[in-house]
């Protein structure tokens, strides 16, 4: 085995590759809320198309999306064999196990926290991601550059139901609480981990898997409340 | 007090094993959690039954044999307290206490509460250590180590190789314990020559032994009956990335 591939099978090297592609997912998250904060100006949902012809259309961006793609796949990929080793280097169970304090919640439940989080990529995407590629999405024409795809429609066509809705803010709260964790559980196996820095760390993971969460279910709301075609 | 205790018994390494009820009575509240266990194997000896088999060595809580996992935690209730530390004032009369062994695939279990914890010796010996050739004994204070360093690496090795850390896990990680013993090393002068090959080794040993992944709960932590930092996880994590892309292991 090369020195590359010992490194990237290690415990060690798994957990850093896992550190690594959440981290740029984290990232990816900041620029998704960012830009989707567009669908909150009312315009009928015009700097929200014209926003997504953009991301659509330009080629570093599709590198990016590329990227992400793969991040996703192999951060699934390495956690699943990562846990498969974890459930086996403890065959027989503890009768009776208690919590230890200082545990979180969410670091401890971090696999099913992903595994929903990963039903919810797979759904949103084949509803928005499937239908902007291959689906047939309406098209609009705002006079300057021709049709684009209206891709506002067929969200508040969505969130004009309100399970569809719920649904949606329910997985927001279990991306928050997989953030949380995953957020300073990066900077850790990193080694990122220093006593001037780490109470930053930890208050910015904080803040960060609260307010990114938040401000996403709160676009389903508003367009569940505010902007519903029925 | 009155107490009902739950304890693993298992003949030896291929028996399927079970839990045993003992009803314990008159138990004095300023045993320890040993010589609680004491009482019991003098009445099952008394009685003509197998007693209960455990490790115990200097139990005063520095060299790390007692390992039982007392009330659904490693050593018990306590923090910061090895089993043989534990007194029996923490516990109410009228108490169920379940005992088990630890539990995790690299430390089988030997019998009853015994288990096999060989496999850190194996990750000591591939690399926990620093070389000493021949000469004399070297003068006091000869390489000059400053006061913060010594203290930090003294932290790392106040681990005792109980293996709480193992137990405490929900992967069975032994990442606490390894990155105690290579962060001990790293910081002194004298293991930074070998700083590079021993995190290698023995993080290769740690996996090759099945021990778990860390997710970075941080129950090791809070299980250590030394209390040993989360911080060592984190500098081990850079001595074995740093090391890897910069050995002349290839």
């Amino acid at each position: 085995m090369s020195w590359l591939t010992q490194t990237f099978t290690s415990s060690i090297g798994r957990k850093f590759l896992t550190a690594l592609t959440g981290l740029f997912l984290i990232f990816f998250l900041v620029g998704h809320v960012t830009g989707n904060l567009l669908l909150f100006k009312p315009d009928e949902g015009r700097a929200f198309n014209e926003y997504t012809a953009f991301m659509t259309g330009n080629l570093g961006i599709m590198i990016v999306r590329y990227l992400l793609y793969a991040a996703i796949i192999a951060h699934v990929l390495i956690t699943l064999m990562l846990a498969y080793h974890n459930r086996k280097a403890r065959p027989v169970p503890y009768k009776a196990a208690k919590p230890s304090p200082h545990v979180t919640w969410s670091a401890r439940n971090m696999g099913i926290l992903g595994t929903l989080v990963l039903v919810f990529i797979v759904i949103h995407m084949s509803n928005f991601w499937y239908s902007l590629k291959w689906g047939m999405v309406p098209t609009i024409n705002y006079q300057e550059g021709g049709d684009i795809k209206n891709l506002y429609a067929v969200v508040r066509d969505s969130f004009s139901s309100l399970p569809y809705t719920l649904f949606y803010v329910v997985m927001m709260v279990f991306l928050a609480f997989h953030l949380y964790h995953g957020f300073q559980s990066a900077f850790q196996t990193l080694g990122w981990r220093h006593k001037k820095y780490w109470p930053i760390i930890r208050n910015v993971s904080l803040w960060f898997s609260i307010i990114v969460p938040f401000v996403f279910a709160l676009m389903p709301l508003y367009i569940y409340f505010f902007r519903n075609i029925n | 007090m009155n107490l009902t205790l739950n304890v693993w018994r298992q003949k030896g390494p291929h028996d399927k094993g079970g839990f045993v009820k003992y009803e314990m009575t008159d138990i004095n509240h300023h045993m320890s959690f040993l010589e609680m266990m004491d009482v019991l194997n003098e009445q099952l000896v008394k009685k003509g039954e197998e007693p209960v088999h455990f490790d115990h060595d200097c139990r005063e809580g520095i060299c790390g044999s007692c390992a039982m996992h007392i009330d659904g935690r490693p050593h018990g209730p306590m923090q910061g307290t090895a089993t043989c530390q534990l007194h029996m004032r923490v516990f109410k009369d009228g108490d169920t206490i379940t005992v088990e062994p630890w539990r995790a695939k690299a430390f089988p279990v030997i019998k009853d509460l015994v288990v096999d914890r060989s496999a850190f010796d194996r990750i000591i010996q591939a690399g926990g250590y620093v070389s000493v050739n021949t000469g004399g004994v070297p003068d006091a204070n000869e390489i000059p180590v400053p006061k913060k360093i010594a203290d930090e690496a003294f932290n790392a090795a106040t681990c005792i190789s109980c293996g709480a850390c193992v137990a405490a896990c929900k992967n069975a990680s032994a990442m606490l314990f390894v990155a105690a013993k290579v962060s001990q090393l790293a910081l002194l002068p004298q293991g930074k020559v070998e700083r590079k090959n021993r995190v290698e080794k023995m993080v290769a040993q740690m996996d090759a032994e099945g021990f778990g992944n860390c997710t970075n709960t941080q129950a090791c932590s809070v299980e250590c009956p030394k209390e040993i930092s989360q911080d060592f996880i984190a500098m081990m994590n850079r001595e074995y990335i740093t090391a890897k892309f910069t050995s002349d292991n290839v």
